[in-house]
């Protein structure tokens, strides 16, 4: 994998539920992802969370984990979105 | 490190706002496909394309995928064809030749639109710029993809009158030619003056003689970004309202250029340009209208609009360029009234006319843009408004364009079809007052004066 691509943004919106943040984390467990940092917060009474992970021992590629982990918020009922982390980065740091 | 503020606007401008990339559109030179023989022609420009394009939609769909950004379309634009067909082509037809090859190569390498098929006449025609010029009905009317374009002007040569004059005659025909379709071949036809070599906006696409063999060039978007920040600071004064758009107009275009380089990296061919472009959709909530009614216009069209258009269009630029290492292409506010569900409804209000367009060119890019006017207007009419359109770009030293609509049978206020991006638009009132006699002239505007401005 490409060392610049490392770095993605994993984030998790919908309906408060018990054990969403458990089952996104086994996933990356799973699959030796590392998460860097998690912040959480409800927006319009909506769980939001963020995680920064760490793809570059993953055993899977981008791709497949992105469709996998939104596979995984559907069986959730949550929206679960993964991107990588540049657009972020280009978009709010000069 | 990013935090959860950021990334959620970030992704409420993509999921809410209608971010989007417009376009990335791969600049493909056919210089070295020129040959005297037209079927190895053909063969040698459906080869080129091909294989310079064939990981295009592929790329484009791989880095949308990574960065959950929406990239709408992905084109292709190629060296003016009156250049590269001139030494095969002897007649019109020849031409078509070359425009279903460039629409079967779109076809194969899937994308949706292939731009090129132009002549540069802004200071005359030879016989096969004449030819190309007069095959774009067929060409058009035969092909799904393929889109046109005419530069008859510019500020250093003047407007050639003869090419205005049969322009004028080549809209209508082109519209006549698909007029089962709504006249839908003039949406894919434009007429420049001062044509940038690397504007990536369709229809007037085409991949300039000074550029490399292949560059990746990208039009950014978002004016429905530009209006919901602008929500924010309602009544504030002008200094917090272009602060505003010059922030949002650097984010939208580091989305375009973060873009333009994914794609230059993995198709391994050099970024050209970013285009800092605000470029509406006939979708709810992606209107450059309803960005000037937000400044504080009622309706666009009103007075103090061309104002608050160009104070939009400069912040944009002046927001975007430091986004970007390379600004090109048209760069500024597009006002296509068929594309912009704000100005659609601006001109059934009967708040915009056809007269308050043209001053709005004056300020933006890039000019009289997919309007819909009858179809039994006269040839020297259509030529006329081309004629004013040129003279704008060329005395202000700007780029502009004339995309007109002549609807075969339909009349003003009735509503054409156009379907997807292109939208749909009512047919307007064009002035009843004839130019004959300026037209039938022979010749060329000279080129303006360089100084003295005023």
């Amino acid at each position: 994998m490409e060392k610049n691509v490392d770095r993605t943004i994993i984030t998790v919106v919908g309906k408060d539920t018990v054990g969403i943040i458990a089952k996104v984390c086994t996933y990356l467990s799973e699959h030796q992802i590392n998460v860097l940092d998690i912040s959480q917060t409800i927006v319009q009474e909506f769980f939001n969370m963020m995680m920064i992970a760490d793809l570059k021992n993953s055993d899977k590629p981008f791709d497949q984990c992105a469709k996998e982990l939104e596979l995984l918020g559907k069986e959730i009922g949550v929206n679960i979105k993964c991107q990588r982390e540049e657009i972020f980065n280009k978009m709010h740091r000069i | 490190m990013i935090n959860i503020w950021e990334v959620n606007e970030t992704n409420k401008m993509i999921e809410q706002e209608n971010l989007d990339v417009r376009t990335i559109t791969l600049g493909i030179s056919l210089l070295d496909c020129i040959d005297s023989d037209l079927e190895s022609l053909n063969n040698k420009i459906f080869h080129k394309i091909t294989s310079k394009a064939k990981k295009l939609v592929e790329t484009g769909e791989e880095i949308e995928r990574n960065y959950c950004i929406p990239i709408v379309n992905k084109r292709i634009s190629v060296t003016p064809i009156a250049l590269v067909g001139q030494a095969a082509c002897k007649k019109p037809e020849d031409f078509v030749t070359i425009a279903k090859t460039l629409d079967r190569a779109a076809k194969t390498v899937g994308v949706n639109f292939i731009g090129g098929y132009s002549a540069l006449v802004s200071k005359g025609m030879t016989a096969g710029d004449e030819n190309l010029i007069r095959s774009i009905p067929q060409a058009l009317g035969q092909t799904e993809r393929v889109c046109s374009s005419v530069n008859v002007g510019s500020t250093k040569t003047g407007i050639d009158m003869d090419a205005v004059k049969l322009m004028g005659k080549i809209v209508l025909e082109t519209a006549e030619y698909t007029k089962d379709n709504d006249s839908l071949g003039c949406a894919k036809l434009v007429v420049f003056c001062n044509a940038p070599d690397d504007n990536p906006f369709m229809a007037g696409a085409f991949h300039g003689v000074t550029e490399a063999d292949a560059i990746i060039n990208v039009g950014v978007s978002g004016p429905g970004v530009v209006k919901k920040a602008l929500e924010q600071v309602r009544g504030e004064s002008f200094e917090v309202l272009c602060e505003t758009i010059k922030k949002t107009a650097f984010k939208i275009t580091r989305v375009g250029q973060l873009v333009a380089q994914e794609a230059s990296r993995r198709m391994g061919i050099p970024f050209g340009i970013i285009d800092l472009s605000l470029a509406p959709t006939p979708a709810i909530g992606d209107s450059v209208a309803e960005i000037l009614e937000e400044i504080g216009v009622e309706y666009a069209g009103a007075p103090g609009t061309t104002a608050a258009l160009a104070l939009l269009n400069d912040q944009v630029k002046k927001g975007g360029i430091m986004a970007s290492s390379y600004v090109g292409g048209l760069s500024g506010a597009f006002i296509p009234v068929s594309e912009d569900q704000g100005m659609i409804d601006a001109v059934e209000a009967g708040a915009l006319t056809l007269e308050k367009l043209e001053a709005m060119t004056c300020v933006c890019s890039v000019g009289l843009d997919m309007i819909a006017i009858p179809g039994d207007v006269p040839p020297a009419t259509i030529s006329g408004i081309i004629a004013d359109e040129m003279a704008i770009g060329m005395i202000n030293q700007k780029t502009t364009a004339v995309r007109l609509i002549p609807v075969i049978g339909k009349g003003i206020g009735e509503m054409v079809e156009f379907g997807g991006l292109l939208g749909h638009a009512p047919v307007m009132q064009v002035n009843k007052y004839g130019c004959q006699a300026f037209i039938d002239r022979k010749g060329r505007i000279p080129a303006p004066v360089h100084s003295f401005k005023n």
